[in-house]
């Protein structure tokens, strides 16, 4: 078994005593597994646990190892006032971030991301700096070629996918992934994998800017553009698609009295002006704003008239009293999945008013805010799920599955369900637990244990076994519950080899099992 | 077909391609040819649904207006006392003349010289003493005997078309002309079915046949892939210990609404997988030989047998029959495990007392050429071989075998009976409706006494 990246061997050799040179050192081999707290164990050298030698009659370490404790968290809490999160901030807490901001832990990097401390941590998830690299092997097809984003079917799925297991700048993919919903754009009309990638690469490029900027870039979008029919709407025939949907879903919200049907094709006049050409060859192409196309009388939006445009459309929906309240209530309820108390919604909105309108601000109060971490789990959005469990694997992209798979469990990136993007209340039901369950048998495809050519241990015990299991998925914190069931069901199968020949066979498809529970355990559904 | 591809005409797999992608979204459609027809049922809405009444993953076509909980109450409500017609079609074009070999037959032997049957190989067919039936085929070769297969030895329609494509589109539609968008059995269900219970039209093979298409009435597909299967590299006895593990995950107490959604879901799923795989293992009265096919037949009977109602059945046999290369073991394999499948079949029917309920019609979209070609396979023929099977059948040959001294231009087997006139037969005497209203021109076809 891998010595987990968890696991500090601290022995007298780090001790040293100086001006001693490089003479012969002690070695305290007296150690003992200690728990951690927070799901780990670790290997303590008697030095460290007494400071001293220890006694001749002290027997030598470490012993079985000993499964780490399992974690109960707290009950949740509900709504704190606004402020920055101020309790503990360990290995778990540093995971929930992670699963939040990004696509949950590689191997040891909550541990790192522990020690910063709650700011740094955030920090240097929404202040990275360069571009982003993408350490591991690069993504492949089942058949090994490199994969094609604009052209295969799936592998766009695939391409972005990769970006979330191997990307070292994960918060950015997950505010690309939050802008796919917030403007939710279909391939099923546009029709292109290039121009869908090219949208989401608009939002990994002004994530953290300002969201009118965003916005007016989002508009002018080809993928956008052909999807709301931007380029259908013109001075001679209006077509109210995208104003309507600006409003109602991108910026202002519906049935909060923020606009009347006359704002809509007011505001759709001021939209009108963008075409395209179309080819066999090309499909759609050569998107430009044309001004005979546009409408320049003057419109009445909100109350306000002018000669407007589209980024004046633009303007007026982000300066619209009503938006900074839809604005930061929307991008935390990304993050946090109850409301945020009224006093912490008004906060944010003076944050994001302060800053011009400028989207990390806001990303990094709410990533501090106790809600996060004192309040209930989330489920993970199928495509976070999954790569949450690539990365604990390390295993990189090497299989068209992901794309059907993904489907199955609800999320094809790249195809919302519509306009209004995914619903995050919805995720699990019977056929979309099942197909999580096949990510995980699919993600665990080469790292089965052979069950019938007598190759496994036949001597693992119970604990062994789930430390092993534990151990291959880079040692998740498992719920008190949760891991006795496991421990449980390890006892029960091993009872159930009786004869010689099952010995190592029971123990290998416990092995197997353990695996696949731990991944489909709520614990790794929730994060 | 991936086990015989090698065997098959580019023309086939091409077709194949075309049936295939009108369900595999965000593919598109591959190029069609100038005149292709397009299958029936092409476009056809399709959701899934798990019925848990039926117990059984359903992909719903047609209907699109109604709420799947009307299919769930459509399920239940419906009587189950129907007769039931299962079609059972044979993929590529099977070899009439090995089916029901004419060894007595004097150019047989000539035109057939590596795959002609010794005159001694299989069991005689008493209604014709030059034909006898494969050794492989000896399932059917028994309910023949039994008097329960009435035998087609020569049918098709006129002027005959080669293309697998276009001649089986002709059967699932019953018309000779491209263009039909429904199945001859969905307009049958469109007048005659239930507005609620898409098991009336039952297709056993994941996606919907063409010969089910309808115009308005919801019909179905066990949809493979979603069926309720939770793999895993897990073996018993470690599977149940799994599975009971899964299913406390769902019934832990939870302490927030995401905690609560989860378990909920995992409970419900672990009891969906439960509940069907009662279904799955379920148990039949008499032994069926190994395979999928078998398999969905054992099925079928368990259904049957739960009183479920069905009306309109549809299966592919196993293996491809588009034999153009080495077909003396292809066809073996294929033949034996259809007709022994057909005829354990059959037998669970009887031991069930459902035989009188079911009828089954075996059919190809065309016969092969009678001169094999240089490769020990045949190419694409004209007539070909059909069957009705069950204990109703009334168990008499129809149409003649006509003998290879008069083939037609092409050279291939003149048909002998028209398949319209076999739909109208079955559609009167076996569904009890005229036929007039479903096969166009059905008036100018023969009916031969299927059903006794």
């Amino acid at each position: 078994m891998p010595e987990p990246a968890t696991t500090t061997i601290a022995s007298a050799a780090a001790t040293r005593r100086p001006g001693r040179g490089r003479a012969k050192v002690w070695r305290d081999r007296h150690w003992r597994w200690v728990q951690n707290g927070d799901g780990t164990v670790t290997k303590r050298a008697y030095w460290k646990r007494h400071g001293r030698k220890p006694p001749r009659s002290h027997p030598r370490g470490p012993g079985p190892r000993p499964l780490p404790r399992p974690q109960t968290p707290r009950a949740p809490r509900a709504g704190q006032p606004f402020g920055v999160y101020s309790g503990p901030f360990g290995r778990l807490e540093a995971t929930r971030l992670l699963n939040r901001a990004g696509f949950g832990p590689a191997p040891g990097q909550a541990e790192r991301l522990a020690k910063l401390g709650l700011r740094r941590a955030v920090f240097s998830l929404t202040r990275p700096a360069g571009a982003a690299a993408l350490h591991g092997p690069a993504p492949v097809g089942g058949d090994g070629e490199a994969i094609a984003p604009a052209d295969a079917w799936g592998h766009d799925h695939l391409w972005w996918l990769d970006r979330m297991v191997r990307s070292d700048q994960s918060l950015v993919e997950r505010m690309a992934l939050i802008f796919h919903d917030w403007f939710a754009t279909s391939n099923d009309k546009v029709s292109k994998q290039q121009q869908m990638i090219d949208q989401s690469n608009l939002f990994r490029a002004r994530w953290s800017g300002s969201f009118l900027d965003l916005l007016k870039a989002v508009t002018v979008d080809p993928a956008m553009l052909q999807w709301l029919d931007g380029t259908e709407n013109t001075r001679r025939s209006p077509n109210e698609n995208y104003a309507r949907e600006v409003m109602e879903l991108f910026t202002l919200g519906a049935d909060r009295g923020a606009y009347t049907e006359s704002d809509i094709r007011e505001a759709a006049r001021a939209f009108t002006g963008w075409r395209n050409e179309w080819s066999e060859e090309l499909g759609a192409y050569n998107f430009r704003f044309d001004a005979r196309r546009h409408d320049p009388d003057p419109k009445t939006v909100f109350g306000q008239t002018g000669a407007f445009n589209w980024e004046d459309a633009c303007r007026l929906c982000v300066q619209h009293p009503l938006h900074p309240s839809f604005f930061v209530e929307k991008l935390w309820s990304y993050f946090v999945p109850t409301p945020p108390s009224a006093e912490t919604s008004r906060e944010l909105q003076r944050i994001y008013r302060l800053n011009g309108s400028a989207i990390r601000p806001v990303v990094e109060a709410t990533l501090m805010h106790p809600d996060l971490y004192l309040g209930a789990p989330m489920v993970k959005p199928p495509v976070v799920y999954l790569a949450s469990l690539l990365r604990r694997l390390g295993r990189g992209i090497d299989t068209d599955d992901w794309a059907w798979l993904c489907g199955q469990a609800g999320q094809m990136l790249f195809w919302p369900p519509n306009v209004s993007g995914w619903d995050d209340d919805r995720w699990l039901d019977t056929s979309t637990i099942r197909a999580r369950w096949l990510l995980v048998t699919y993600a665990l495809e080469d790292r089965y244990m052979e069950a019938w050519d007598e190759s496994y241990s036949t001597t693992e015990t119970a604990t062994q076994a789930l430390n092993n299991a534990l151990s291959s998925w880079a040692w998740p914190a498992l719920r008190a519950e949760h891991q006795n069931e496991l421990l449980a069901l390890s006892r029960r199968v091993q009872a159930r080899a009786t004869e010689e020949w099952q010995q190592s066979a029971y123990r290998a498809l416990r092995q197997n099992a353990l695996r696949q529970l731990i991944a489909v355990s709520p614990d790794l559904q929730l994060g | 077909m991936s086990a015989d591809g090698h065997n098959c005409c580019r023309n086939y797999t091409r077709s194949q391609l075309l049936r295939s992608a009108a369900a595999e979204a965000g593919k598109g459609l591959p190029a069609v040819e100038p005149g292709m027809p397009v299958p029936a049922g092409t476009g056809l809405t399709r959701r899934k649904f798990l019925s848990r009444s039926a117990g059984l993953a359903l992909a719903v076509y047609g209907a699109s207006k109604l709420p799947i909980a009307a299919f769930e109450d459509g399920i239940a409500q419906a009587a189950g006392n129907n007769r039931v017609l299962v079609s059972i079609f044979l993929d590529g074009g099977a070899d009439a003349l090995s089916l029901l070999a004419p060894v007595g037959d004097p150019l047989y032997a000539s035109l057939r010289p590596t795959l002609a049957l010794a005159p001694d190989q299989g069991t005689a067919f008493s209604e014709d003493t030059r034909l006898r039936w494969h050794p492989a085929a000896a399932g059917l070769a028994t309910l023949h005997g039994e008097g329960k297969v009435s035998a087609f030895p020569a049918i098709g329609y006129t002027s005959p078309n080669q293309s697998h494509f276009t001649s089986r589109h002709f059967w699932e539609i019953g018309e000779v002309e491209v263009g039909f968008r429904t199945g001859w059995l969905g307009r049958y269900l469109d007048l005659a079915g239930d507005n609620e219970n898409p098991l009336q039209g039952l297709s056993l093979d994941g996606s919907l046949s063409p010969a089910l298409a309808t115009a308005s009435k919801p019909v179905a597909a066990v949809d493979s892939v979603t069926d309720y299967d939770f793999w895993a590299r897990v073996d018993d006895p470690v599977t149940d210990e799994m599975f009971s593990s899964f299913g406390r995950f769902g019934a832990f107490a939870a302490d927030s609404a995401p905690m609560t959604q989860t378990r909920k879901a995992i409970a419900r799923a672990e009891k969906l997988r439960r509940d069907l795989r009662q279904f799955d293992d379920f148990s039949s009265p008499v032994p069926y030989p190994n395979g999928s096919f078998a398999e969905r037949l054992a099925g079928l009977a368990a259904l049957l047998g739960e009183g479920m109602p069905l009306h309109c059945v549809t299966v592919s046999a196993p293996g491809g029959y588009d034999t153009h290369s080495d077909q003396a073991e292809d066809f073996d394999r294929n033949i034996r495990r259809t007709c022994d499948a057909v005829l354990a079949f059959q037998r669970d029917l009887e031991a069930r007392g459902l035989a009188d309920r079911v009828l089954i019609e075996m059919w190809s979209e065309f016969g092969r050429r009678p001169e094999e070609n240089g490769s020990a396979g045949t190419d694409h023929g004209a007539a070909g071989a059909a069957f009705v099977i069950g204990s109703r059948a009334r168990g008499q040959m129809v149409g003649e075998y006509p003998g290879l001294a008069a083939l037609d231009e092409d050279d291939n087997v003149r048909a002998t009976s028209d398949f319209r006139g076999m739909y109208c037969a079955l559609l009167e005497e076996w569904l009890g409706h005229d036929a007039g209203a479903i096969i166009p021109g059905a008036s100018a076809f023969a009916r031969p006494a299927l059903v006794r």
